[in-house]
């Protein structure tokens, strides 16, 4: 179980807005700083590892660009908790290894409560409203792909087991 | 040319392969007991198993992946490198570069080195290099086969559900998952059923069809979904004009979008060289969609997409009047040869309004070429517009078409997010080809309805 601190935003927050397509041929560590940049240019600049980013409908919508949870994994984003997400989007996180969370109620959470996040029971618990919401809990599946670390380092091990 | 470079390389073996694919299991669609849309039974046959039900999560084997300059070979190394595998089968990878071309810039210009250099050490012979958008330039090169199951490392991968085909995007691991393995998991989708009835009236597309289901049920409406595209407008319309939807079916969150082969695509894939032999699957009669909407054609208005979602997206009056700095006809949604016609159309003997730039990226070389020997490109130059090679450019606010700072644009292309096709503080709005091209020539955005 972690604790971050929540960044909070609304829905539809777009793969463009997490990875802007002006910077993509550009090597990772410089895609990260313009992360969020075109709605809180503030985001790049002060999350800290362990924080937590949390979204309202659809986090994730458009492109297949993994940059878009890299970015935000390479920040230190611990968990990603939206009310829905974009399909692409949510199998690129958990591949990486980023938990991605379906909570139906993130509109509890404000900007900057401390969280702790239980990801195998479900449970958010915010610290500073008191208040504990529920999340969907992940498929038996990716919780083991998740705990290896993420889809590379889980093929490794499949792979390794078969000996090929 | 493509197909010259594929025979004459020895890629017998695969192209036959897709052969067995679509004559075998696919054609012969033996009737199980149970109703099926034509998604389950291409997801079943890719599983190896008799019949899925939605919501059950299956592993299918990937006839083919497709992958382009940005999600293939340079974020694929590595990564392979940390599964300690290599490529399962190069006959069933296909790379097409698209989104960094036209290289100028020394990144890009590595991008373009490092995915060539792959390709060839990796014995990838589907390779095509500058050749137009992926996503058109899969089926112009006799890849597509009805009833495939295919990943694409990008977004727009349902595209080729426009040929009956079943294709996700997926993001750059997973895709390095299918490279290693040449599988896929995925959850058996549901099945929303779109009839577009009637016929479109003078002045509309395809993108008006898609745009007022962004509008009608948001960026999410069919999140996890799969969409079947049928009626009558859709039987009506030619190929190019389906792949539009199909497309689209990306921006309300679809995992992927279809349309059941027909006639016409199977005329289309034979004259772009596949080896098809039958039609693939159909939806059975009585197969159990989720939900049916309908479209009605008959009444549908232009539609143009407001900045900065294509959930935004009202009758063109709503939005008519605002003045445009560019024009757009591009990207794989929106500048295959009936874009091009289309836009050709409402353009012909009129000149562009000063102030207004108008730029033209054919999707691909052969959309070009063809466009150049009618004289459609000749007819979109004489009106004043700018023809740019053809590639993601202006899409993704790369290269001449970028909108700079402040500037408003109207694009046939399909995202309108914040920052997208340009400068944070440029506005994008979406429309046809035929409202792109009348706002062109009005110099601000108009109902193309005025100009057909
Ligand atoms: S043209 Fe645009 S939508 Fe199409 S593949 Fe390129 S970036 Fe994606």
């Amino acid at each position: 179980m972690a604790e971050g601190r929540a960044w909070v935003y609304g829905d539809d927050v777009d793969t463009d807005l997490m990875a802007p397509s002006a910077y993509l041929m550009k090597p990772a560590d410089q895609v990260v700083r313009h992360c969020m940049e075109a709605v809180d240019p503030a985001f790049a600049k002060s999350v800290i590892p362990g924080d937590v980013f949390v979204a309202g409908k659809n986090l994730g919508v458009g492109s297949s660009r993994e940059q878009a949870p890299q970015n935000l994994q390479a920040l230190g984003i611990r968990y990603v908790l939206a009310k829905s997400f974009g399909r692409i989007f949510y199998r690129n996180a958990l591949n990486l290894g980023l938990p991605a969370l379906v909570c139906e109620n993130t509109d509890r959470i404000n900007k900057g409560d401390e969280l702790k996040i239980d990801p195998v029971a479900g449970r958010v618990e915010n610290l500073s409203t008191g208040e504990t919401l529920e999340c969907e809990p992940l498929p038996a599946h990716l919780v083991e792909m998740i705990n290896d670390g993420g889809l590379i380092p889980h093929l490794k091990k499949k792979l390794a087991r078969k000996g090929v | 040319m493509t197909y010259e470079i594929i025979r004459s390389s020895g890629c017998h073996t695969s192209r036959d392969h897709s052969l067995i694919i679509g004559t075998s299991k696919l054609t012969g669609s033996k009737r199980s007991p149970v109703p099926h849309t034509i998604c389950e039974k291409i997801i079943a046959r890719a599983a190896g198993v008799e019949s899925v039900r939605p919501g059950e999560i299956v592993t299918c084997k990937v006839d083919l992946a497709m992958m382009h300059d940005s999600s293939g070979p340079r974020r694929q190394i590595e990564k392979l490198e940390a599964v300690g595998a290599d490529v399962w089968d190069p006959d069933k990878v296909v790379v097409i570069t698209d989104h960094f071309v036209h290289e100028t810039d020394p990144d890009s210009i590595r991008i373009q080195d490092i995915t060539r250099d792959w390709v060839a050490a990796k014995g990838v012979k589907r390779y095509h290099e500058k050749e137009g958008i992926c996503h058109v330039v899969l089926p112009e090169g006799g890849h597509l086969v009805p009833g495939m199951f295919l990943v694409g490392g990008d977004s727009h991968s349902p595209t080729a559900g426009a040929f009956g085909c079943f294709m996700i995007g997926i993001g750059t691991t997973d895709l390095t998952g299918v490279l290693a393995t040449g599988e896929i998991w995925v959850r058996v989708p549901h099945t929303i059923r779109v009839e577009v009835t009637g016929a479109l009236p003078r002045g509309l597309a395809a993108k008006d069809v898609i745009l007022s289901l962004c509008h009608r049920i948001g960026l999410n409406g069919a999140n996890y979904k799969a969409v079947e595209f049928a009626g009558s407008a859709v039987k009506a319309m030619s190929v190019d004009e389906r792949m539009v939807l199909t497309n689209m079916s990306a921006e309300i969150g679809a995992k992927t979008g279809i349309i059941a082969a027909d006639s016409k695509t199977l005329d289309w894939l034979r004259e772009a060289g596949a080896p098809v032999n039958g039609t693939g699957s159909m939806s059975d009669p009585d197969a159990a969609f989720e939900q049916i909407i309908e479209i009605d054609a008959n009444v549908l208005a232009p539609q143009v997409a407001a900045p900065h979602s294509p959930a935004n997206s009202r009758p063109v009056d709503e939005n008519a009047g605002v003045k445009i700095q560019q024009a757009y006809i591009g990207a794989c949604t929106g500048a295959k040869l009936d874009d091009l016609r289309m836009a050709a159309g409402i353009v012909k003997g009129k000149k562009v309004a000063q102030g207004t730039r108008f730029v033209v990226a054919p999707a691909s070389n052969r959309v070009r070429d063809r466009a150049a020997k009618e004289g459609t490109i000749a007819t979109l130059v004489d009106a004043g517009a700018m023809i740019l090679p053809s590639g993601c450019g202006g899409c993704i606010g790369l290269g001449p078409a970028r909108l700079g700072e402040n500037e408003v644009g109207i694009s046939s292309s399909s995202r309108n997010f914040r920052g997208r096709m340009g400068a944070k503080s440029s506005q994008g709005y979406l429309g046809s080809a035929y409202t792109v091209a009348a706002s062109a020539l009005a110099g601000c955005i108009v109902d193309p309805r005025e100009y057909v």
